[in-house]
């Protein structure tokens, strides 16, 4: 754990906007792009430049990437005992970075490893840390991160700010902001940092990893999504929601009552105590729209819905109601799309 | 063995209405409800002392009526319940939170012994920060295994647990020192009925409350004033119009839709 002490108590002594780069055995998380491309937009706004920050065993190859999305310096601690994610020493070698370089704002991805690892930083170097944003801006009058966050599920947004600790912290939906490369990209400077821990001294070994469909899947990362309720009558049904996701090139998932049901795997539910999705296209079949699924769905750009009740509460959210079965809509729907995918349209 | 699970009452997200014209929360007649992560945690700190043996304490911060949340913990077998209420802690952030409940498990800590095992909810359905958890493991310095759904093993003599946690790509098992701080999924376990000794004992317990008066806290790390992040404003999303329904035979309606969604459909070569 850092030393406290160390830490910089003078606020008007932190500067620049700091991002940091997930990455999975070398593999960036498209999120820290898009944290990226948003930080350059809020440093013009605050006269400041961007920094990328890396921890890993190998992350080096990650500055030429880092570089087009607009970071002028990229900080690297690279060292073998980082080679699998673990919160506590990713803690301790951020801390450090922070202590010595003093970020004034340092974004996350609101990812499993970003919200993770955030709580832990944030309480650690005792600042503020505003959750899962998704609106981030530079009040120009103070110069203060305004970071807007839905609260209730999405049923009540929040705009919070930390006036008085550094670095200001949040963590960034995925897909909230796009990635847009720079137009002219030029190497920027890559500044390398050492910790001072070894393996011996971190607690925690990961014994086994298991990639696997039926854990965590990241439903955020798909444009089309397909979901079913209780509506869809039973698990061998879904064949039909994942036919159709398939054909959109999407991905399926369910309700809570679906999961309650063991039609859906819990890591596949949309919802209050699921994942929360904004895909371009959302098609809700069978589902009512029970208010725990509604927020974790309704800023979807497109919402097709599909119900037997025609006074569903999904309804009320929709962009296209249809009043039908799902078990019997679903394939003539894929029938149709079938053919105009062989024969086009 | 002892286990200390932070437990919130939160309002019943699913009975919440928004106010269009205020902006605002209608919570009037909302039932609060023990956070449906936690009633998991309950579950498996009880289960792993029937197991094992030991006890199971329960804490939470909140107002007095926050005591309902606490015996429905007891009802799930709990052992002991601390309400941590002060109005102090009014308006706290989350940074504030995990001081405060830091302190509070310090006092029962000295109260009931040491804690092996501490866990909370992956996130509290009304926030949905996933932050308290995290930061109170840290201000134990204990490693923090979070998105828990699976207890693999627990050594006490040689005081080590396994555990599995979803990441971000599937799922890792992972070995960890007692003491040890978990936050958890729903998946974890299958909530079993409260048996009726235990609800018979919950009607009657004790609900311990701790205090300014009786813990100790250094009240410049306490509520809305020493709480770095602040509220700018609050309001409502827009609100989503309801859409066209599509009238016509299933057939007619599944061309209509066919052709709306026909731009996503994958190429095939």
């Amino acid at each position: 754990m850092i030393d406290l002490s160390k830490k910089d108590p003078d606020i008007s002594h932190y500067k620049d906007i700091w991002v940091f780069i997930e990455q999975t055995d070398g593999k960036p998380a498209q999120v820290s792009f898009e944290l990226l491309t948003k930080a350059r937009e809020l440093a013009a706004q605050r006269g400041c430049s961007v920094a990328a920050v890396a921890v890993g065993k190998s992350v080096s190859h990650l500055a030429e990437k880092v570089f087009k999305y607009g970071a002028e310096r990229f900080y690297i601690i690279e060292d073998e005992i980082f080679a699998d994610y673990r919160t506590e020493p990713y803690r301790d070698a951020l801390c450090e970075l922070v202590i010595k370089y003093k970020p004034e704002v340092f974004l996350v991805g609101a990812t499993t490893q970003g919200r993770d690892l955030s709580g832990t930083v944030a309480t650690a170097l005792r600042t503020g840390l505003t959750a899962d944003t998704t609106g981030q801006e530079i009040d120009p009058k103070t110069g203060y991160l305004w970071m807007t966050r839905p609260t209730f599920g999405g049923s009540l947004m929040a705009t919070i700010y930390c006036p008085k600790h550094r670095p200001q912290m949040s963590t960034v939906r995925p897909g909230v902001f796009k990635a847009v490369e720079i137009e002219n990209p030029k190497a920027g400077e890559i500044i390398r940092e050492k910790v001072d821990f070894t393996e011996d001294q971190i607690v925690k070994k990961i014994l086994k990893k298991v990639v696997s469909d039926e854990g965590t899947v990241n439903l955020g990362f798909y444009d089309v999504i397909v979901a079913g309720g209780k509506g869809m009558g039973s698990k061998e049904n879904f064949a039909m929601i994942k036919e159709l996701a398939d054909l959109l090139g999407g991905t399926w998932a369910g309700s809570r009552m679906a999961v309650q049901l063991g039609y859906v795997p819990q890591s596949r539910q949309v919802g209050q105590t699921g994942q929360t999705v904004h895909p371009k296209l959302y098609i809700a079949c069978g589902i009512s729209g029970a208010i725990q699924h509604l927020v974790g769905m309704q800023t979807s750009d497109t919402i097709i819905a599909i119900n037997t009740d025609p006074e569903a509460p999904i309804f009320d959210v929709s962009s296209y109601c249809i009043v039908e079965d799902a078990v019997k809509f679903l394939p003539k729907l894929i029938e149709k799309l079938k053919n105009t995918q062989r024969f086009g349209g | 063995m002892h286990i200390l699970v932070f437990v919130k009452q939160v309002p019943d997200a699913s009975q919440v209405r928004v106010n269009y014209e205020t902006g605002t929360l209608i919570r009037e007649g909302v039932p609060a409800i023990l956070n449906p992560f936690e009633e998991h945690a309950v579950e498996e700190a009880v289960r792993l002392k029937d197991e094992h043996g030991g006890k199971v304490t329960v804490l939470t911060m909140g107002p007095p009526q926050a005591s309902e949340a606490l015996k429905q913990c007891l009802a799930r077998g709990a052992d002991k319940a601390y309400l941590l209420s002060d109005r102090i802690f009014a308006g706290s952030d989350t940074l504030a939170t995990s001081y405060a409940l830091y302190e509070g498990a310090r006092k029962i800590i000295e109260l009931e012994g040491d804690v092996d095992l501490f866990f909370a909810g992956k996130q509290a359905i009304d926030g949905d920060t996933a932050q308290t958890g995290p930061g109170i493991a840290t201000r134990f310095d204990l490693p923090l295994v979070t998105y828990l759904i699976k207890i693999n093993e627990i050594n006490l003599e040689e005081k080590y647990v396994v555990a599995t946690r979803l990441t971000e790509f599937g799922q890792e098992t992972v070995k960890v020192p007692i003491p040890v701080f978990f936050t958890v999924e729903e998946s974890l376990n299958v909530l079993s009925h409260s048996p009726l000794p235990y609800l018979i004992k919950a009607e009657k317990a004790k609900i311990e409350l701790l205090s300014g008066e009786n813990v100790n806290l250094d009240k410049q790390q306490c509520g809305l004033k020493h709480s770095p992040t602040m509220v700018k404003k609050a309001f409502t999303p827009e609100k989503r119009q309801r859409g066209a329904t599509l009238s016509g035979t299933l057939d007619e309606v599944a061309d209509q839709i066919a052709s709306k969604i026909a731009p996503f459909l994958k190429k095939v070569s």
